[in-house]
């Protein structure tokens, strides 16, 4: 069995997939195009890859399953392991594949194994930037699809990325200190860009009106919704009303950059209520112990 | 012994927020360079999924890592559990800077010529 380089020796077990293409002692050198093409058709399927040439290094292989493409000069095992089991070795030469097929080979090693398939699902959801946030849970008072929790050493933490809302950058900006970040926004410091002296201050007028209606926004909130309930009441006009709602929700939506879908899955105006009460419960017993 | 130094670079996918032409370039010039590497689909992928290829990604020594936003970066792996160390860590952005710059910083040279 040909040798894996120091940087690539399996040490410790763990559950990781990574996808070798090898290119040291044992196998031959790739053609540049087909490497690339190779690494690519990779990449587009899902798969970390690590490119293992002679002379420079790569990140260690710690364990779970490796699947170790080559060239290889000499017979491999078509499956081996490594670090006494903990590690399980596929090898598929590629001496005469072109990219697509030796990419579908690693599926095919996916599949068999019924290993979850890589994508599927935009990577969209908040990243606190521990540096900036000072723990004051306006995040978690303020996302209404249970995307933040607090840790058990009572801190804001991001416990649900898959309930996050596609697109939807808001939390971010009602964070007084600009610290939630979303790396696949367009725009800065939302997407990790340095955050200047102007983000903050406007952060800073954001928590001053914030103050201004109480300190409270869901009071505020839920205040403005009787007071509204009870002039259109007596105004009768329940098509009035509706219409300026979707006016304010896309007024909002537009300054806030959140997609139309987001506003179509809101939760009931008493699922809000309820989950106002038991994040604003949580916020409490978290900011109790600061 | 020092480590010698890893590159780590990240496909973004997904998102069309780092510039196609930008990341298509930076991958040739690495396929194409001498130099052993690590790719993967996508950090932010990764980060949420909590995979263990980022505490192997992480660890090891000095490491450039050609993906976007520094501040993004440091803590995308911060969320995963597995923190970049404080020394050794260069983010090269391909949102920010050209192909041509990320490959002169990773392989020390001009840029070559486009073979296909």
């Amino acid at each position: 069995m040909i040798p894996l380089p120091n940087a690539t020796r399996p040490t410790t077990g763990s559950g990781a997939f990574r996808v070798v293409v090898f290119e040291g002692t044992g196998s031959r050198p790739l053609e540049p195009t087909t490497r690339r093409e190779l690494v690519t058709a990779l990449l587009q399927k899902g798969h970390a890859v690590t490119v293992v040439r002679s002379g420079s290094a790569a990140s260690a292989i710690t364990g779970g399953t490796l699947v170790v493409l080559g060239r290889f000069t000499d017979a491999q095992p078509e499956r081996a392991e490594g670090n006494g089991g903990a590690v399980a070795i596929h090898f598929r030469d590629i001496e005469s594949a072109p990219a697509a097929r030796a990419a579908e080979m690693v599926d095919e090693i996916r599949n068999e194994l019924q290993l979850p398939k890589p994508g599927g699902w935009k990577p969209w959801f908040p990243v606190i930037d521990y540096d900036r946030c000072t723990n004051c849970m306006q995040c978690l008072s303020f996302c209404l699809f249970d995307v933040y929790g607090v840790s058990a050493d009572k801190k804001i933490q991001v416990q649900n990325q898959n309930k996050c809302k596609t697109d939807c950058p808001a939390c971010s900006r009602v964070c007084p200190e600009v610290a939630i970040l979303f790396p696949k926004y367009r725009h800065g410091p939302i997407n990790g860009d340095v955050v200047s002296s102007d983000d903050v201050r406007r952060e800073v007028m954001k928590v001053d009106i914030s103050a201004l209606l109480g300190g409270d926004i869901y009071q505020a909130l839920r205040d403005r919704s009787a007071k509204s309930k009870s002039r259109f009441a007596k105004e009768r006009d329940e098509d009035r009303a509706l219409e300026e709602r979707q006016k304010c929700l896309v007024k909002l939506g537009e300054k806030l950059d959140i997609p139309a879908e987001v506003f179509a899955s809101l939760p009931s105006i008493d699922e809000i209520r309820a989950k106002a009460d038991a994040a604003a419960a949580r916020a409490a017993a978290a900011l109790s112990g600061n | 012994m020092s480590l010698p130094l890893r590159v780590l670079y990240c496909h973004c996918a997904y998102a069309n927020v780092v510039p196609k032409a930008v990341k298509e370039d930076v991958l040739r010039q690495l396929t194409e360079s001498g130099v052993a590497f690590d790719a993967v689909p996508d950090l932010c992928e990764l980060s949420a999924k909590k995979d263990p290829c980022l505490a192997e990604l992480a660890g090891g020594g000095p490491v450039k890592i050609v993906a976007c936003y520094p501040r993004a970066v440091k803590w995308l792996f911060s969320a995963a559990g597995t923190p970049l160390p404080t020394d050794g860590i260069e983010v090269l952005n391909m949102r920010t800077e050209t192909a041509d710059a990320i490959a002169q910083n990773l392989l020390g040279r001009a840029a070559p010529e486009v073979t296909s």
